[in-house]
């Protein structure tokens, strides 16, 4: 039996940051490998702490399933941009910080067994932010679900677009968002999940664009930020304001998912999305009356815009 | 703020701009003039470019934005449908129009007019001049980002052609919604940017007196924006700036329009909409590496727990290492 020897340190109010980490919401403080073991998630109050890109993989595939493709992807420097600190230098820290060679990791792995194109985010790479290759392994995720015809799931987690990129960065919202109008268009099914945060620019794209879009509690979504917000118009922010639970109630997100239930979930939602296996293009082929109007009208119009597509596009969409 | 947001400027400011020729300040200068209150306005221009405009309103789900013009107009002959933010000429109309920021129902009604648009095959001119999407929270609860992202996913695939014109700010996502086009054509002052400068420079400098700096880092004029391939065409403006002359403006305006317009026209559907999307899924430069692996992230050895126990500057709450608790610091940026 232990005899319990009074201290005479005081009691220790000081903890070892990367040995502890207090819990933000309920102020708890939480030993960090009790954490990791929980997957990120605060034993007493359920709040849901960021997660690594490769956590996050672990967290929703099939073990042993996940291939990665594209890791090479580096970003450069368009701008020549410094701040405080020279662009590549701040890519470089971030690297050797994360093991990660940007802000997003993708590839192809198995849910419960169906074959999914995925990409999730990092938001300890330099806030998550989106430059051009995010913005290029979200295009090429979409690239290889529509040429494969599998599920596409994205994980996001960013404070939106990469300012060191500038306008390019700001072009990766139109590449994105031009990918998803394929894939939405060929009836491959896309699942957003928002973790905490998915803000900015990457909100305003692909992150909003999911034909299911899933959240994790609590999180950080919204468009501008909340300084942002208060610097441009004077105004009293709501209580709750730009929370998953907020953006759940105006009908942006279709259901708040507690992490571990995620990957039980998006497989079930997966059985009742499964791609059509028949190509959408014989749908125009098949539609008479609709290429007979559509001659009509390319005539009436003296030829100036071809309207013998828009039927087509009609028909695309519809569906 | 609100100086910036009404296009004043300090005169002494002005001045020393204009006397100032280093890159900083030629940038800010141009910040300035494509802030400038008598800028002429999407519908300033239409009223001298076109023969006919109708101005068409509401978003049929909330309600008319007024910070969003939308309609139909012809230019000599050809029939065209217009979409662009609209902000006031002065301060009561700057209120009345959200001093041109547009909420979620502005890019719907947008959104109306472009498949209107598709549906008649009539080419789109969008005439883009807005500080942002607006900010508040109503915007939020009307889900701007989703309004954003719809806009510019539809223009990415609409079956006509789309003109895009920065004829004052570009201002991050909420004038990409509608900046989506075959080709993007900029006046000479006008910018185009991820994020405000003042917002860049509150973020990466710590303080929104940096907003010139900052203007100069992101490369937000015309000129650079061409250079960057995000922008095909710079027109001049006349003397001073377009301010000086709106009627010269819309005259050099309307040339180019008519040019595009019939350029594009020439091109087959397929041909057009293919070119966008290619145009768009080429934007923004990366590097393939060979060798897949970055240098692990530091892993935490037994000799570093034990250098640890000895170096009593690590039991201090003050600088969090990385890999601790690193993934739960406030997002760094928090606009586009």
């Amino acid at each position: 039996m232990p005899i319990k020897l009074p201290s005479f340190r005081p009691r220790r109010d000081v903890y070892p940051p990367d040995l502890w980490t207090k819990c933000p919401s309920c102020g708890d403080m939480l030993f960090n490998k009790q954490l990791e073991k929980a997957d990120r998630i605060c034993p007493t109050c359920d709040h849901h702490f960021r997660l690594s890109a490769a956590a996050r993989l672990e967290l929703l595939l099939d073990p042993g399933t996940f291939r990665e493709r594209d890791a090479g992807l580096q970003s450069v420097d368009p701008l020549g941009f410094v701040d405080q600190k020279a662009y590549p230098d701040r890519v470089a820290t971030a690297q050797s910080q994360t093991g990660l060679r940007d802000a997003a990791v993708r590839g192809v792995g198995a849910i419960e067994g169906q074959a999914v194109s995925i990409c999730v985010m990092d938001f300890g790479f330099m806030g998550g932010s989106m430059g051009a290759v995010v913005g290029e392994k979200v295009t090429r995720a979409g690239e290889d679900a529509l040429a494969e015809r599998i599920p596409l799931i994205v994980v996001s987690a960013s404070g939106g677009a990469r300012m060191q990129e500038g306008t390019l960065a700001l072009m990766q919202l139109a590449k994105t968002c031009a990918i998803l109008e394929r894939v939405r268009a060929a009836r491959v099914p896309y699942i957003s999940v928002m973790s905490d945060p998915t803000t900015g620019g990457v909100f305003a794209s692909y992150a909003v664009l999911g034909d299911i879009n899933l959240a994790e509690p609590n999180a950080l979504i919204g468009f501008a930020g909340a300084r942002v917000s208060a610097g441009t118009i004077s105004q009293e922010l709501p209580p709750g304001f730009q929370r998953s639970e907020f953006l759940f109630e105006h009908g942006f997100v279709d259901r708040i998912v507690n992490r571990r239930a995620l990957r039980a979930e998006i497989a079930g939602l997966l059985r009742f999305m499964r791609p059509r296996e028949v190509p959408v293009d014989t749908r125009s082929a098949f539609s008479p009356i609709g290429s007979f109007l559509s001659q009509v009208v390319g005539a009436a119009s003296g030829g100036m815009v071809g309207a013998s597509g828009s039927s087509a596009t009609n028909g695309e969409r519809d569906g | 703020m609100v100086d910036r947001l009404l296009g004043r400027q300090d005169p002494k400011d002005g001045n020393k701009a204009a006397a100032a020729t280093d890159p900083k300040s030629a940038m800010w200068r141009r910040v300035q003039l494509a802030r400038n209150l008598g800028r002429p306005r999407t519908l300033d221009l239409l009223r001298e470019m076109a023969d006919e405009v109708i101005e068409l309103h509401g978003d049929r789900g909330f309600g008319d934005d007024p910070a969003m013009a939308v309609g139909f107009a012809r230019i000599e002959g050809r029939r065209i449908a217009f979409v662009g933010q609209q902000k006031g000429a002065d301060t009561e109309e700057n209120i009345r129009r959200n001093f041109g920021m547009p909420h979620p129902e502005g890019y719907r009604k947008a959104m109306r007019i472009f498949e209107l648009a598709e549906r008649f095959a009539l080419p789109i001119v969008t005439f883009v001049d807005v500080p942002g999407a607006h900010p508040g929270p109503e915007s939020e609860e009307r889900g701007i980002a989703d309004a954003i992202a719809r806009s510019i996913g539809l223009m990415s695939r609409l079956r006509t052609p789309i003109i895009a014109i920065i004829t004052g700010e570009g201002g991050s996502g909420g004038a990409l919604a509608i900046a989506v086009g075959d080709v993007v054509i900029a006046l000479e002052n006008a910018v185009y940017s991820v994020i405000s400068p003042e917002g860049c420079a509150a973020i990466l400098w710590r303080t929104a007196e940096e907003a010139p700096t900052a203007a100069l880092a992101m490369k937000m004029s015309a000129q650079d924006q061409l250079e960057l391939g995000v922008v095909d065409r710079v027109v001049p403006e006349p003397g001073e700036g377009a301010h000086a002359d709106p009627r010269e403006t819309a005259r050099r305006l309307r040339s180019v329009i008519i040019g595009e317009l019939d350029r594009l026209g020439a091109l087959t559907t397929d041909e057009l909409v293919e070119a966008r999307y290619r145009r768009y899924r080429m934007l923004g430069p990366y590097t393939e590496v060979s060798a897949p692996d970055v240098a692990p992230p530091p892993s935490r050895g037994l000799a570093d727990r034990l250098r640890d126990l000895l170096d009593p500057t690590r039991w201090s709450m003050g600088m969090p290492l990385p890999g601790s608790s690193r993934r739960d610091e406030p997002p760094a940026h928090e606009e586009v």
